[in-house]
């Protein structure tokens, strides 16, 4: 369980720093130029803390005990598969899709 | 001059619906995507009231995501809010890249501008105004609009009718999965060039080997690793591509 206090406090301050990055030079700096090397590490940030987030909750699921979960490893696979071949939509349909075939199949033939 | 002013309602009217039109096969996207971030708060033990005041507040799924994934492996404050700005810092970007578009529209128009920033519209909008810069500012602010309007009230009810499906989802069915798996979703389509490519390989790899550090700091750790590789690889390109030039 989240505690309240703490859930408010992040949603507030997420809510308020998120506000500024993107009213930053919309509305506080106006037309000034950022310096080029700033504007190419800033396009790459959203690729760098995304997959860093993912891979602990791929190779160790809490759902799982913290277990690696080779289901759960093949299925991420196909979502990535899935979302660089076809795009974002498809990654869920088919990340989702093959955890739970995966899973009936284990199931029905007493692998898992 | 009445008639003048007359087209120009017109005209902005035309450009706002077709801003609604050049966004909306993103809510093929938005709708999945909001309904479950509703289902997966409420899953983490969130109540209806503070899914949907999450959405309103922030606009920004995959910082929700974050910190909601991080809040729920009990890790530090900082943390959660280092992680998931971090995650929003590519706003910015896309902030100074509008400056030049709609830079010039009034201060309470920006405010609310900046307010529905989003990738799509983003995305969206700053490709149309690039390929017809003679567009008035009024018509392209309606066009940014008519963007907004097509994703943002959708990820708003679609939040709502997630969390208020939420715990009608059987564990059995894994909803915990879909936390990484959105997150794949995003980053998947990303991976177009060599820079993103090298920057999400480094980003695993970190993650991996900075797993022991406290608090969830490895993931900052891997985070900053990786921005500075992808940017040290398009600054190679850069350099290959002047050689090739000379």
């Amino acid at each position: 369980m989240i505690p309240d206090s703490t859930f408010w406090f992040v949603t507030a301050v997420l809510g308020v720093g998120t506000y500024l990055i993107r009213f930053s030079f919309l509305g506080l700096l106006g037309g000034r130029q950022l310096p080029d090397w700033l504007l190419v590490h800033l396009r790459y940030v959203g690729v760098a803390v995304l997959p860093a987030l993912v891979t602990p909750m791929i190779l160790w699921p809490a759902a799982n005990g913290g277990q690696l979960d080779p289901l759960r490893m093949i299925a991420a696979a196909a979502a990535m598969w899935a979302g660089w071949r076809l795009g974002v939509v498809w990654a869920i349909v088919v990340g989702m899709g093959t955890l739970w075939g995966l899973q009936y199949l284990t199931s029905q033939f007493h692998l898992g | 001059m009445k008639v003048a002013g007359k087209m120009a309602s017109v005209e902005t009217k035309a450009a706002f619906w077709r801003g609604l039109k050049d966004c909306s096969p993103f809510i093929v996207v938005v709708i999945p995507f909001s309904t479950l971030f509703g289902v997966v708060a409420r899953d983490a033990g969130l109540d209806i009231l503070q899914v949907v005041a999450m959405s309103a507040i922030v606009i920004a799924g995959s910082a929700q995501f974050t910190a909601l994934s991080l809040l729920q492996e009990g890790a530090p404050v900082f943390v959660v809010l280092l992680a998931s700005l971090a995650v929003n810092m590519r706003m910015a970007m896309y902030s100074a890249a509008l400056v030049p578009h709609i830079g010039a529209a009034p201060l309470r128009l920006r405010a609310l501008m900046a307010y529905v920033m989003v990738d799509q519209t983003f995305a969206v909008s700053v490709q149309t105004f690039e390929a017809e810069p003679e567009m008035p500012l009024d018509q392209k602010i309606a066009y940014y609009f008519g963007c907004i309007v097509v994703v943002c009230i959708p990820w708003y009810i679609c939040t709502f009718l997630g969390a208020l499906l939420g715990q009608a989802i059987p564990t059995s069915l894994s909803p915990d999965f879909a936390v990484p798996i959105c997150f794949i979703a995003l980053v998947a389509p990303m991976l177009r060039t060599l820079p993103h490519v090298v920057t999400a390989g480094v980003s695993v790899l970190a993650a991996v080997a900075f797993a022991w550090v406290p608090w969830n700091f490895g993931l900052i750790i891997a985070a900053v690793l990786a921005m500075i590789a992808g940017a040290q690889v398009e600054f190679w390109q850069r350099r290959k591509a002047r050689g090739a030039e000379l």
